[in-house]
């Protein structure tokens, strides 16, 4: 077994009187793909959150590589090596493409005063080396985006601004891959050539761990390693996705009960 | 390969023409030359109805321009060579100034719309980059006047350049009061806080006898370099206004803060705070500390509009807690409405607009705030990125950058 490098205990998170997340155990191996299913407000989108320092856990404990991290601000998380995409879209659509994925790659920016403002000579080597970073990232990622790198993001296509929403989480080579649901407002066949440029990324980089919450079954069988099955803030099953999709209570949990 | 093309060449490259160098400063001096030649017309006609002629030709003859595709040509030369148009039109106003040397209230004038410039830069960085609306803008360029009154009075010794340094100082370091509510707040209420901000100052003015009370303050001119500003230029070069050096003054203030704004717009800070007025939260996902950047923005605008108080303040000779009115608060903000929100080019027309036309046109005097009003309005309506919307972030363009 690879070793552990996510690790919640007992993590609950309360708004008011809900417990959106109660008391869930957790576990993400290294490079480890692990789809996170659940139907609507069973809190997957909540663990994010919590995960990543937006909500702060009522109770219980976040660990990464033992290191307890729990409760610590967004900040400090993108430090440690966990970056993520969001349901609905937050790129800086003003903004071109590039602009996004310099603003994913914060950790490896000098924000030095004399360095950003009045030594441009070495500024324009910063912008330089970041620009080849970013046009990289997108070829090896996707080889048609890096055509669109000065565009701005209000000028992409869905899926463009999906892929871009990945890359700008790639950028900084995170050790923890969030993604919150890409597949929402893409086409089936949109969704799948995504997967396909995520699983060659996988390929690449054999050490990154991810999490995707997805809705499509299909799609989790097609992907992940393991499952997670949420409800009512609850894990309910665990496991491999022909296991976990046979158990009786994740049935009971997407279909209803009899 | 886009590397290459970024830094080499202007990042839109498509809408744009190439050019010579020599034919792109030729561009640029021609450019430059007409827009002298328009202030000029704003500052020194005087007949209602010459300043309505001028404004009625000009935005003809700009889409005139526009259609037989000429106006693309200024914009591409400007955007290619930068600081060679900045220059130029630093120097074309300068002759201006020389031109004008004898005319006390177009110079007046004309310093007026430089030092709004001024504030108005300083409220893009804090607005247009950083998302921040400050409706005390007013209240900051005060401090610095009072800080300037004050400080020139009791200390002779010390330069009057470095007092106009620290009148700014002052008034981004007591703008610093305003940062944790600001922090705390969103939008409508960040924007009360400043406008309660701007009340409390002008009340603690007149309440406060070491202030001078409602009755104000004395302010020594200034005197730079051994030039002292109120002797008017050397005999020899043909005398002048005593506004002349006051203009000049200005002008340089407001190149050096423009400069400023188009370094830090053009940097990973303005990228930063842009990303923190878009989307905190993405911000703050991908460690982006969003205070920081506020804070800085925030500082740094308030900086800008105490250096710019603290001029007009040794300009007027005399300043009264009723010469900083909410409703000059309310206009620099409509100059960076009207320009276009994040444009630093942009505030130029704008607070020329906004200066000028009220002091040519009686009627608008009488009705300025309701006029303003509307032109906010329509501006909302019709134009909601101003006259001149800020284009896609830039960080370097043309051959000389």
């Amino acid at each position: 077994m690879r070793p552990a490098v996510l690790k919640t205990e007992d993590l609950t998170v309360k708004f008011g009187g809900l417990k959106a997340l109660n008391g869930l155990d957790f576990e993400l191996c290294e490079g480890q793909f692990l789809g996170l299913i659940g139907p609507n407000g069973s809190g997957k989108t909540t663990f994010f959150n919590a995960l990543t320092g937006i909500y702060r856990p009522a109770s219980g404990n976040v660990f990464l590589h033992g290191k307890d991290i729990t409760g610590v601000s967004p900040n400090k998380v993108y430090g440690y090596g966990i970056t993520r995409t969001f349901q609905r879209l937050r790129l800086a659509t003003s903004l071109s493409v590039l602009d996004n994925l310099i603003i994913g790659n914060q950790r490896n920016l000098n924000f030095g005063i004399w360095r950003n403002i009045f030594d441009r000579k070495y500024f324009k080597s910063q912008l330089k080396e970041q620009t080849e970073i970013a046009e990289d990232l997108l070829r090896r990622f996707s080889p048609d985006l890096a055509a669109l790198l000065l565009k701005p993001i209000s000028s992409l296509s869905m899926i463009d601004r999906r892929r871009v929403e990945v890359c700008r989480a790639l950028i900084s080579e995170p050790k923890i891959l969030l993604l919150d649901e890409p597949s929402a407002g893409m086409t089936p066949d949109e969704t799948r050539a995504l997967m396909d440029e995520l699983q060659g990324w996988r390929a690449q980089h054999p050490t990154l761990s991810t999490i995707l919450i997805e809705h499509e079954m299909e799609l989790i069988n097609k992907v992940s390693d393991t499952c997670v099955v949420l409800n009512y803030g609850e894990k309910i099953a665990e496991g491999k996705y022909s296991d976990v999709s046979n158990n009786p209570s994740v049935r009971a949990a997407y279909l209803g009960e009899d | 390969m886009a590397a290459n093309r970024l830094v080499g060449r202007p990042v839109s490259g498509e809408s744009l023409i190439p050019m010579s160098q020599l034919k792109t400063q030729l561009v640029i001096l021609i450019g430059i030359s007409l827009s002298v030649i328009v202030l000029y017309g704003f500052l020194y006609l005087e007949h209602e109805w010459e300043i309505g002629l001028l404004l009625v030709t000009l935005p003809v003859a700009i889409l005139l321009l526009k259609r037989a595709n000429m106006l693309i040509y200024f914009q591409t030369a400007a955007r290619m060579m930068p600081r060679f148009t900045l220059v130029s039109f630093v120097l074309g106003v300068l002759a201006l100034i020389l031109l004008l040397r004898h005319e006390h209230f177009a110079l007046l004038m004309l310093t007026t719309v430089l030092l709004y410039v001024t504030v108005s830069l300083g409220l893009t960085i804090q607005f247009g980059f950083a998302g921040l609306v400050n409706f005390a803008a007013i209240a900051f360029f005060g401090i610095g006047a009072y800080s300037m009154a004050v400080l020139n009075h009791n200390f002779h010794a010390v330069p009057d350049l470095v007092i106009i340094l620290f009148s700014g100082l002052i008034s981004a370091l007591l703008g610093a009061l305003l940062i944790l509510p600001i922090l705390r707040t969103r939008g409508h209420y960040a924007a009360l806080i400043t406008i309660a901000f701007g009340i409390l100052l002008r009340t603690f003015l007149e309440v406060n006898d070491v202030f001078g009370g409602p009755q104000g303050l004395k302010v020594d001119g200034l005197e730079i370099l051994g030039w002292d500003f109120a002797n008017s230029f050397p005999s020899v070069l043909g005398g002048g206004s005593f506004y002349m050096a006051y203009a000049i003054a200005a002008l340089l203030l407001a190149a050096a803060a423009y400069l400023l704004t188009r370094l830090i717009e053009a940097s990973w800070f303005g990228l930063n705070m842009d990303s923190v007025r878009l989307d905190e939260v993405a911000s703050a996902s991908f460690g982006i500390n969003a205070p920081r950047w506020k804070i800085t923005a925030f500082m740094v605008g308030n900086f800008f509009a105490g250096l710019a108080g603290a001029v007009y303040a040794a300009m007027s000779g005399f300043i009264a807690p009723a010469s900083f009115n909410f409703a000059d608060s309310l206009l620099l903000v409509s100059i960076v409405l009207l320009g276009g929100i994040g444009n630093a080019v942009a505030v130029i027309p704008a607070a020329l607009l906004i200066v000028v036309l009220p002091e040519k046109f009686q009627v608008i005097q009488e009705y300025r705030l309701l006029l303003f009003g509307i032109v906010v309005i329509l501006i909302l309506r019709f134009r909601p990125n101003g006259l001149i919307p800020r284009g896609l972030r830039q960080y370097f363009t043309g051959s000389s950058a």
